[in-house]
């Protein structure tokens, strides 16, 4: 879904800023015919689906017997259903508390490994190892750990971790944000560090002549020259948090109660416990929606917030 | 090696790859062997004894875990790709579903020609294979009751009588909190051993009727009083502290619930009678050193329900599918009147720990490796006026979905027993 974005940002590095190295390649590039398999593939895969989906949501279908044409019945009932907008309020709530709680730490990780010295790439490595599991081998971990009587407190021996974690209404949402971020953080750091690395020596060099130290360079040098990366860093936390599924699932299964369940997890119960496909597919068609007009309109921020990345050499 | 042989070997490698894939999901496909009968059942559990009589009768079995395997059935059966024999939880929930699509044979006539087909099984396990009066499940492995373990160490420690009643219950949790011990166990993060709890209540209030009505779709059914008495109980176990601290953090699939039992944390555990070989499994000295007890759920003062009616799975069923071959079909009830609960098969149920619901094995059952027990769970289900169906199987999956939920948000003390009822109420019929 973060398909406009990006496309809409490499176009713009082209034909808006003309000193850019390769601004001429779009005229004389490749001819337009081989986007044609890329093309097919986009239809068959996404878009071809996303039409069945639709379509399934004017139906009322459990799954096994014939569908069968219900009209707007699905919608009503789903925009009629507090528990509908208790999940969008839940995906909200992830998507802003993630948002807030993954960008500082990944920004500020990012930089940091950037720098020099051994110690770091060390470090780095060891920060990156979340990426290499898979959200079900995390949630299982992290539920094994977080168990009140066999978990991390018996471990360390700490009275304080036998909190509960899992089975606290209240708690749980943010124990759920968290497990997230441990999963997501190296990703965006690795995005910020690529883009620390991007930024010319120069600026800092000269930043040092006239006396600025490290808390005057990073606000004045680091951050504004990150504005790119920071915009595709939220776009994905953001439109990502629609789609957090596999962890949560597996984690909590949506519970205490409803605490957890929020849209994507709403969907796959109205699916496939609940086996109600045309209310699932509704809900489905919600999402897209969501994610459509987010990454939308953070491209549409990040062409209003555009000027020279470059200014000043 | 120049470049473009290379290139050769590389695209013979890709398609031989691609090849092996399709050929790998064509072979995965229910109607591989030929026009031969074929299975999808469960890993784990009695999967040997089925494995053994699959060769036996040459069924092409499959095996596929619990959760896999209810969505993978689903599909199958609404597209007509189900197996010959289809494996279920019994009437209700997926398997009346099934067969109000028409996708399930009907094997009354073959009962009708050979009664023994279901009549050597136990009355209250056989009536769970029919729907609307006729049968479309014979059981295939073995019962499941819900049974109170307890941990007698405990007991003894504080000088105290596994409850018969509820009220000896209510007076039992203070003793055990003050002595530092958790009173009962329950995995409540995986939602459903809470309702055994529900389902052994309401039967003991208002028998068996009640859940009914419920499962009759009756308007305000979960109204019932019966419901809304054993839904105040439940809250004042939860007040009272009667579940271990936290809950509604333990997931019952790593066993951390049954772990509470053996280790000396909580006195008591309900569960279902496969609680038994997983203690064996963990902590054999557990049971060889006779700490390991059991009991039956107390009785409710007043209650209409039979003290020795019993809930939890009869047993887990096949069905046969209605669009298999006509040569399937018959090689499919074949294999449900000889291949299925013969004298080998009884017998490799009984040496894993499960209890077939066959009549008169008792012989047999003295003879295993855990007599007392076996007999008792035997003895539990053949007595048993009502053997209740888990509610989560016997409901509409849309029902099941939102019991689950509202139970676990009644456990939590979110909703009081009146919204209760008023939430179920709005799911009936759906």
């Amino acid at each position: 879904m973060e398909a406009p974005t990006v496309a809409s940002e490499t176009a713009g590095v082209g034909t808006s800023d003309p000193r850019a190295p390769g601004a001429g390649t779009l005229r004389t590039g490749p001819h337009p015919l081989m986007a044609v398999p890329a093309l097919a593939f986009f239809a068959v895969f996404a878009l071809l689906p996303l039409g069945g989906v639709a379509l399934l949501s004017l139906m009322r279908w459990d799954g096994i017997g014939d569908p069968g044409w219900t009209g707007l019945g699905n919608w009503s009932r789903a925009l009629g259903d507090p528990a509908t907008y208790h999940a969008i309020w839940l995906s909200v709530q992830v998507m802003v508390f993630s948002w807030l709680f993954q960008t500082p730490v990944s920004l500020l990780l990012g930089v940091f490994i950037a720098g020099r010295g051994r110690y770091r790439a060390t470090l780095g490595v060891l920060y990156f190892l979340p990426m290499l599991l898979s959200s079900a081998a995390i949630a299982i971990a992290f539920k094994a750990l977080l168990d009140p009587n066999f978990g991390m407190s018996r471990a360390f021996g700490l009275d304080i971790l036998s909190q509960d974690w899992l089975g606290d209404p209240t708690l749980t949402l943010y124990v759920v944000i968290f497990v997230i971020a441990w999963q997501f953080i190296p990703f965006h750091t690795l995005l910020y560090q690529a883009g620390v690395r991007q930024i010319p020596r120069q600026l800092y060099e000269a930043a040092e002549i006239d006396g600025a130290g490290r808390v005057r360079q990073f606000f004045s040098i680091t951050l504004p020259q990150l504005r790119y990366t920071i915009i595709t860093s939220s776009t994905l936390m953001l439109v990502g948090s629609l789609t957090y599924f596999d962890l949560v699932f597996v984690l909590t299964g949506g519970g205490p109660g409803n605490a957890t369940r929020f849209l994507p997890l709403d969907m796959y119960l109205n699916g496939f416990s609940n086996n109600d496909m045309g209310r699932a597919s509704t809900l489905a068609v919600l999402l897209v929606v969501a994610g459509l007009a987010l990454s939308l309109g953070l491209a549409r921020f990040a062409r209003f917030q555009r000027g020279s990345q470059q200014e000043g050499i | 090696m120049t470049l473009g042989k290379r290139r050769t070997a590389q695209m013979a490698a890709g398609l031989a790859a691609i090849l092996t894939f399709t050929a790998a999901c064509g072979s995965s496909g229910p109607s591989s062997a030929g026009g031969g009968t074929t299975a999808w059942a469960l890993t784990g559990g009695d999967e040997q004894t089925f494995r053994t009589s699959f060769s036996d009768a040459k069924v092409d079995g499959q095996f596929f875990g619990n959760d896999a395997y209810k969505q993978k059935i689903r599909s199958a059966v609404g597209a007509g790709q189900a197996p010959t024999l289809v494996f279920s939880w019994g009437n209700g929930g997926m398997l009346k579903s099934w067969v109000d699509a028409g996708k399930i044979m009907d094997l009354t006539p073959e009962v009708q020609k050979d009664p023994t087909l279901t009549s050597r099984y136990l009355p209250s396990v056989a009536q769970t294979g029919v729907v609307d009066g006729k049968t479309y499940a014979v059981p295939n492995n073995g019962m499941q009751p819900v049974v109170l373990f307890y941990n007698k160490d405990l007991f003894n420690q504080i000088g105290a009588q596994p409850p018969q009643t509820w009220d000896e219950l209510m007076a039992l949790l203070p003793r055990f909190n003050q002595a530092g011990i958790a009173p009962f166990s329950i995995g409540g993060q995986s939602k459903w051993p809470q309702l055994m709890w529900e389902e052994y209540l309401v039967d003991r209030i208002g028998g068996p009727g009640v859940f009914d009505a419920i499962a009759a779709d009756k308007p305000n059914a979960w109204s019932d009083p019966a419901v809304t008495q054993a839904n105040t109980m439940i809250q004042q176990l939860v007040s009272a502290d009667g579940f271990v601290k936290g809950f509604n953090s333990i997931a019952t699939d790593s066993n951390a619930d049954t772990a509470l039992l053996y280790t000396g944390k909580a006195a008591m555990y309900l569960m279902g009678s496969w609680a038994f070989p997983t203690i064996k499994q963990s902590d054999p000295d557990f049971i060889s050193s006779g700490k390991l007890g059991y009991t039956t759920f107390p009785t409710v003062s007043g209650g209409k329900g039979a003290p020795t009616d019993i809930v939890g799975n009869p047993a887990n069923y096949w069905s046969v599918s209605a669009t298999a071959s006509d040569q399937q079909k018959q090689a499919a009830v074949q294999y449900l009147r000889t291949g299925v609960m013969n004298d080998s098969y009884v017998d490799s149920l009984l040496a894993n720990g499960s209890v077939p619901p066959v009549n008169g094995i008792e012989a047999k059952l003295a003879k295993t490796g855990d007599p007392d027990y076996l007999s008792y769970v035997y003895g539990l289900a053949s007595k048993a006026p009502n053997f209740q169906l888990s509610w989560d199987q016997a409901l509409s999956p849309g029902q099941a979905d939102s019991l689950l939920n509202n139970l676990d948000q009644l456990f939590l003390k979110q909703i009081t027993p009146e919204q209760f009822a008023a939430n179920m109420n709005a799911t009936i019929g759906k």
